[in-house]
C-alpha cells in the first residue's frame, strides 16, 4: 500500500485516496469526437514513470497529481491540481 | 531404552496436556513438540498424500510435518504446527490426516500404491474417461488432506492496530538484537518484532553464555521511546515500508479476551534478522519419524531440556551439524558417528570432532532404516566401505538457506552465493537491509548429492509428499520453467510454502537441466510468511458483516411499522410493511394498489440530492447532465440523466431551480458516492474556472414521496396551501416544520417529494401518514414502489440502465441536448452506438403466466439470446404479468411473440414486445 504525501495533509495511507486517471486521459470538454476518444481508450501506459490524478477522497478531498514510477511505484512528486 | 525423552533435572512439568486423548504434561515455555518428545512421543501426523508416518523434524516454524489440531469446539485451530504453539494448561491437540488411529492408518495402504500419486497424476486423469476422473477425484479427495476446518462460527476476537516507527526490526537474534541497540542508540523509535515467546532467536540454542545481550537491547529499545512485541510475525511487506504483522495474545485453541492483533506498521527503516532456516538432506526415507534438523535437535536439547534420541547418527554438507553432537554428547546422548558429504572437510571444527566422535566422509547411498514408526539404524557408503549405525535419531543438516522471504516479498532482488548454496538479498526499493544469517552469514554448505538410491522415498517437499522421483518425471515430461514445476508436482504449495523443500527442488532440477541452479530460477515469494488466520485479516468485522449500516433518518417511524427491510448498498430501507401475515408479494401489491386508487407515502430520503449554486450553475450542470437546463424558469424543474464519457447512460434525476444562482440536483440512491465524485472531477478537473459550488446534501434532507390521486388534497391540507403544479417547486410547513416541496411522479399518480431536515423529518412523516391512512391509503415500500415504475416504464440505474445502453437504447434521446457540450456527447458519434440491432428499451406482456426476471428473449425457433428481461412485475390494478427488457433492434419489434426462457429457474414463457408503457401513456394522471 502506498504512502502518498497529500499537499494538504501529510503522508497519509493510499486507501485514504482515489486514483483516477492519467492525466494524458483527461478529456477535456472542448475536445473534438476523435481527439476525445483517442484519448479516452488509447494510453500510453509506459513502463515507467507516468503522471496520474488522484483525490483525496477520504480526507480533504482535493484532487492532486502523482508522478509514480508504475514498475517500483516509488512516488517522486505529489503535486496540488492545478499548481503544476 | 530408546526414543525421545526429557534430559533429568530442570523445572518440573506443570502444564497438564492432551494429545489423541492421552494426558501428558510439560513445562512452562515448553513448545507443543518440545513437550511431546520430553513424553516420549515420536509420531505426530500422517502425510498428506501417502499417509507416512511422521514426527517432529524443525523447532521453528518452517516444521512440515508435525501439523496438529488444537482446541475444541469453536476454539479449534486445525494445521497448527506443533513447533510453533506453546503449551498451556488444559491444551488439548489432536492428529491429523488419519483413520481409525494414528498409529494404525489405514491410509497407509495408499503408501503401497504411491505410484499413482506420482506428480501429474491430477492433470493426467484429465484425459482418461470423465467418468475414470470423478473417481479418482472423489478418492483423492477423501484420501489426501490436513486438518479439518470447524463448522462451528469462531469466538475469538481480533483487533487491528496501526503503528509508525523509525525502524522496524524483524528478529531478535544476535543481529535484530545488535540492530536495536543500535538504532536506540542513534535516537530511533524502534519496533523490534519476534514470533517466539522469548527472545533472543538462535541465542536460545548456541547462547555461548551471552543472555545478557537479549535484555540490555530490549531496556535500550524501551528507553528511546520504542516497543518490544512477542509472538509476533512479520507476515507481509508491501509498498513504501509498509508491514504487516500478526501479534498472537492467546496460543491456537487457547480461551481468551483477544486471541490475536494485527499490526499495520509504517516504518521509515526495516532491518531484516530473520536467520536462516536448515535445509533437509535428500536420502531415502529421510521422512521418517526421528530424522530431524541437526540445528533443531540442538535447541530441543539446550533450550527445552529434551533429548530427541537416545543415540544419534549426524549427517551434514557443512561444519555447523559438529556443534550438535557436542551438545547430544553434552546432555548425555550417544553419538554414533558423523556422515559428512564433503569428500575431504579439514578446518578445526571437523579436525576436533575427529577426536571424540566417528566422522565418516564423503558419505553416499544414505538411507534411514526403521519400522512403522520411526528410524532404528543409517546406513551409507564412506570410503568404499557400507556402514551401518543402530539409531533412535538421525540430525541432518544440509546447509542454511537465509530467510528471504520479507526482502522479496518488498520486490527485493536476490544473489546466488556458490558457499552457502543459496540466495541472499540483492537490490530493494525499499528503505531495507537484511543483516545476520538473513544475509547470507552461515556456514558454508556442500552441493547435494545428485545420484540417489530410493528417489521414490527421497522426499525433497515433507508437507506436500513431492520426491525426487516426482521432479525427476516432471523434468521427463518436459516441465522446464521452476514456476511449471511448482505447480506440476505441487512442490512448495503446502502451508509451509516449501520453507524446507525449494532449494533442495532447485538443486534437482538444476542438476537434470544441467544448469546452475540461478539458471533454473525461483518462484515466487509471497505474503503470508506463514499462515495466518482469517479471522485476523477480518479483524473486529469478523463476526458480521463488514459494511457500515446506513439508517434511515426516519428509521424509528419504520420500525413501528415492522417492515421487510432491504439492503441498498449500506442503506436499509423498507421492503414492505406486511400487516395480517401478508407474505411479500401479497403487501406490495395493496400498498400498490392503494397508491394507485388513493394515496400513499414512501421514505425517499437516500436520494443523492446536491446544492449546485453561483453564478455559473447553470452552465455547470449543463457540462454533467445531457439535457437542456438553463432553460429552466424559477421554481421549475424537470427529468434529467448523465452520460458517462463513453457515452453510456450514468445516472438519472431530477434537476430544479430553486433561485436565480442556486439548483437542487438529485440523482440515484446507489450512485450516490459515484456521482459525488463525478461532479467533483467535472468540476476542479474540467471546468475549474466555472464560479460554482457544489455541497452534497444527502443525509442532510430526510424525504418523503406522497403520491396518488389524492397526493393534492392531503397535501392542501397538511399545509393550507395550493400545492405546487407538476415539476413545480414551493417551500411550505407540514406539522410546524419548513419543507420543501417537488412536485415530481415517479409512480405514474399525481406525486410531490417532501424534504424536510433529516432531526426534524419525524411530525412530517407522522402527519402525512396519518392524512393518508384518514383517506384509505398507506405507507409503501420499494417493493411496491417497483411495481408502479415497471407499470410507467422508468428506468431504474443498474437495471436497464446498465452501463450498457445509451438515452436512445433507453428511448430517452429526444431529452437530450442537441447541440452537445456536456460530457459523453462526443462518444455519441461512434457507429457504433447507433447500430440498429442495439439493444433497446421495451415492454412485455405476458401469454402466459410470470415472466422470470433475467429470462433470455428468444424467438420461436431461436437459440441465441437477442435480449433479457430487466424487471418483471405485474399490472397493479388489473393483474397480468409485465415485465421491461432490453431487446436487440426492440424499438422495431412490437407486436412480435418471444419465448422468455430463465433455465435456472426452469421457466419458459411466451411474451409479447409492446411499448414500455404500460399504465397512462398519455400522462393524465399526475398532470393538473
Amino acid at each position: 500500500m502506498l504512502l502518498i504525501s497529500c499537499p494538504h495533509c501529510g503522508p497519509r495511507a493510499q486507501t485514504e485516496f482515489t486514483y483516477e486517471r492519467t492525466l494524458d486521459a483527461i478529456v477535456p470538454l472542448e475536445a473534438a469526437p476523435e481527439l476525445a476518444m483517442q484519448l479516452l481508450f488509447e494510453r500510453t501506459n509506459p513502463r515507467g514513470i507516468d503522471d496520474e490524478l488522484w483525490r483525496h477522497s477520504h480526507g480533504c478531498r482535493q484532487f492532486m497529481t502523482l508522478k509514480r514510477h508504475r514498475v517500483s511505484h516509488a512516488i517522486i512528486a505529489v503535486t496540488p491540481w492545478g499548481k503544476a | 531404552m530408546s526414543g525421545p525423552g526429557r534430559i533429568a533435572g530442570g523445572a518440573a512439568p506443570t502444564l497438564r496436556f492432551s494429545f489423541d486423548g492421552a494426558v501428558y504434561h510439560a513445562r512452562p515455555g515448553d513448545t507443543l513438540a518440545a513437550a511431546l518428545l520430553a513424553n516420549g512421543v515420536s509420531l505426530i501426523a500422517r502425510s498428506f498424500k501417502y499417509h507416512r508416518p511422521r514426527g517432529i523434524m524443525a523447532a521453528g516454524v518452517e516444521e512440515p510435518n508435525a501439523l496438529v489440531t488444537v482446541g475444541n469446539g469453536s476454539l479449534t485451530t486445525p494445521n497448527t504446527r506443533a513447533t510453533d504453539v506453546f503449551v498451556y494448561d488444559g491444551l488439548v491437540a489432536k492428529s491429523q490426516n488419519r483413520w481409525p488411529s494414528l498409529r494404525f492408518d489405514l491410509g497407509t495402504v495408499l503408501g503401497l500404491g504411491a505410484p499413482i500419486f506420482a506428480s501429474g497424476f491430477y492433470y493426467k486423469t484429465f484425459f482418461g474417461p470423465p467418468r475414470l476422473w470423478m473417481f479418482y477425484e472423489k478418492f483423492i479427495r477423501r484420501a489426501a488432506g490436513l486438518g479439518k476446518a470447524p463448522t462451528l462460527a469462531d469466538t475469538d476476537r481480533y483487533q487491528h492496530r496501526g503503528a509508525f516507527c523509525d525502524c522496524l526490526i524483524v528478529g531478535s537474534g544476535p543481529a535484530g538484537l545488535a540492530a536495536a541497540q543500535a538504532a536506540a542508540a542513534a535516537g530511533e523509535t524502534v519496533l523490534l518484532v519476534e514470533q517466539d515467546a522469548v527472545l533472543g532467536g538462535s541465542l536460545l540454542r548456541d547462547s555461548g553464555g551471552d543472555m545478557g545481550s537479549i535484555e540490555a537491547a530490549k531496556l535500550a529499545v524501551e528507553a528511546a521511546g520504542g516497543r518490544v512485541l512477542r509472538r509476533t510475525t512479520a507476515s507481509g511487506v508491501w509498498d513504501h515500508g509498509l508491514v504487516t504483522c500478526v501479534e498472537l495474545l492467546a496460543e491456537p485453541g487457547q480461551s481468551h479476551n483477544l486471541a490475536q492483533r494485527l499490526w499495520h506498521v509504517r516504518a521509515k527503516r526495516i532491518v531484516l534478522a530473520t536467520g536462516a532456516i536448515e535445509r533437509p538432506l535428500t536420502f531415502a526415507h529421510n521422512d521418517r519419524p526421528g530424522v530431524m534438523l541437526s540445528q533443531a535437535v540442538r535447541s530441543y536439547v539446550r533450550r527445552y531440556g529434551v533429548l530427541p534420541g537416545q543415540r544419534t547418527v549426524i549427517v551434514t554438507n557443512n561444519d555447523d551439524a559438529y556443534a550438535t553432537a557436542q551438545a547430544l554428547s553434552d546432555a548425555g546422548g550417544q553419538v554414533a558417528a558423523i556422515f559428512d558429504l564433503r569428500s575431504a572437510p579439514t578446518g578445526a571444527v571437523v579436525t576436533a570432532a575427529r577426536q571424540r566422535f566417528t566422522v565418516l566422509t564423503g558419505a553416499q547411498d544414505i538411507m534411514a532404516v526403521g519400522g512403522r514408526h520411526g528410524v532404528t539404524a543409517i546406513v551409507a557408503h564412506s570410503g568404499g566401505q557400507r556402514h551401518r549405525f543402530a539409531a533412535d535419531l538421525v540430525a541432518m543438516s544440509g546447509g542454511f538457506t537465509p530467510v528471504v522471504h520479507l526482502h522479496s516479498q518488498g520486490a527485493g532482488k536476490l544473489e546466488w552465493r556458490d558457499d552457502i548454496q543459496a540466495f541472499v538479498p540483492g537490490l530493494t526499493p525499499q528503505n531495507m537491509i537484511s543483516v545476520g544469517a538473513a544475509a547470507g552469514e552461515v556456514f558454508p554448505a556442500s552441493e547435494g548429492a545428485a545420484a540417489l538410491t530410493k528417489p521414490k522415498l527421497s522426499f525433497i517437499d515433507f508437507q506436500n509428499d513431492v520426491t525426487a522421483a516426482d521432479i525427476d518425471l516432471a523434468w521427463q515430461e518436459g516441465y522446464r520453467s521452476v514456476e511449471h514445476l511448482k505447480r506440476y508436482t505441487t512442490l512448495g504449495m503446502a502451508t509451509d510454502q516449501g520453507k524446507t523443500s525449494n532449494m533442495a527442488a532447485l538443486g534437482r532440477l538444476a542438476g537434470a537441466a544441467g544448469v546452475s541452479v540461478p539458471q533454473a530460477g525461483l518462484t515466487t515469494f509471497r505474503p503470508p510468511y506463514v499462515p495466518l488466520t482469517l479471522g485476523a485479516l477480518a479483524g473486529p468485522d469478523g463476526s458480521g458483516h463488514a459494511a457500515p449500516t446506513r439508517r434511515l433518518a426516519l428509521f424509528e417511524r419504520h420500525q413501528r411499522l415492522d417492515p421487510i427491510w432491504q439492503p441498498l448498498g449500506y442503506w436499509h430501507r423498507p421492503r414492505a410493511y406486511p400487516v395480517g401475515g401478508e407474505t411479500l408479494a401479497q403487501a406490495a401489491l395493496r400498498e400498490a394498489r392503494a397508491v394507485r386508487s388513493a394515496v400513499g407515502i414512501v421514505d425517499v430520503s437516500t436520494l443523492a440530492k446536491f446544492a449546485v449554486t453561483g453564478p455559473d450553475a447553470a452552465a455547470f450542470l449543463e457540462v454533467v447532465c445531457a439535457t437542456n437546463v438553463t432553460k429552466l424558469a424559477i421554481g421549475r424543474g424537470r427529468y434529467t440523466f448523465m452520460l458517462r464519457e463513453d457515452g453510456m447512460v450514468m445516472d438519472d434525476g431530477t434537476v430544479w431551480r430553486l433561485e436565480d444562482h442556486r439548483y437542487l440536483l438529485t440523482s440515484s440512491t446507489g450512485g450516490a458516492d459515484r456521482m459525488e465524485a463525478h461532479l467533483a472531477y467535472a468540476h476542479h478537473v474540467l471546468a475549474p474556472a466555472m464560479r460554482v459550488s457544489i455541497v452534497c446534501q444527502q443525509e442532510h434532507y430526510a424525504g418523503i414521496a406522497l403520491a396518488g390521486p389524492q397526493a393534492r388534497e392531503v397535501l392542501a391540507q397538511l399545509t393550507g396551501a395550493e400545492p405546487p403544479a407538476h415539476m413545480g417547486v414551493a417551500e411550505g410547513v407540514v406539522a410546524g416544520v419548513p419543507v420543501l416541496i417537488l412536485a415530481a411522479s415517479y409512480s405514474g399518480e399525481r406525486a410531490f417529494e417532501i424534504y424536510a431536515e433529516g432531526h426534524s423529518a419525524g411530525p412530517v412523516w407522522d402527519a402525512l401518514e396519518a392524512e393518508a391512512r384518514a383517506r384509505g391509503g398507506c405507507p409503501y415500500g420499494l417493493e411496491a414502489l417497483e411495481f408502479l415504475r415497471i407499470e410507467k416504464g422508468h428506468v431504474v440505474i443498474g437495471g436497464e440502465a446498465d452501463g450498457r445502453t445509451t438515452a436512445h437504447d433507453l428511448r430517452l434521446e429526444k431529452m437530450q441536448r442537441k447541440a452537445g457540450g456536456f460530457i459523453g456527447a462526443s462518444a455519441l458519434e461512434r457507429p457504433a452506438l447507433n447500430a440498429a440491432e442495439r439493444k433497446q428499451l421495451v415492454g412485455l406482456e405476458s401469454l402466459g403466466g410470470d415472466i422470470p426476471e433475467g429470462a433470455m428473449l428468444l424467438t420461436a425457433s431461436g437459440t441465441v439470446a437477442e435480449g433479457h428481461v430487466t424487471a418483471a412485475a405485474m399490472r397493479v390494478v388489473e393483474g397480468g404479468a409485465i415485465a421491461l427488457a432490453l431487446l436487440a433492434g426492440g424499438r422495431e419489434r412490437s407486436g412480435e411473440v418471444l419465448r422468455a426462457s430463465s433455465p435456472t429457474r426452469g421457466q419458459v414463457v411466451q411474451v409479447r414486445v409492446i411499448e414500455p408503457h404500460f399504465y397512462d401513456p398519455a400522462g393524465a394522471r399526475y398532470r393538473d
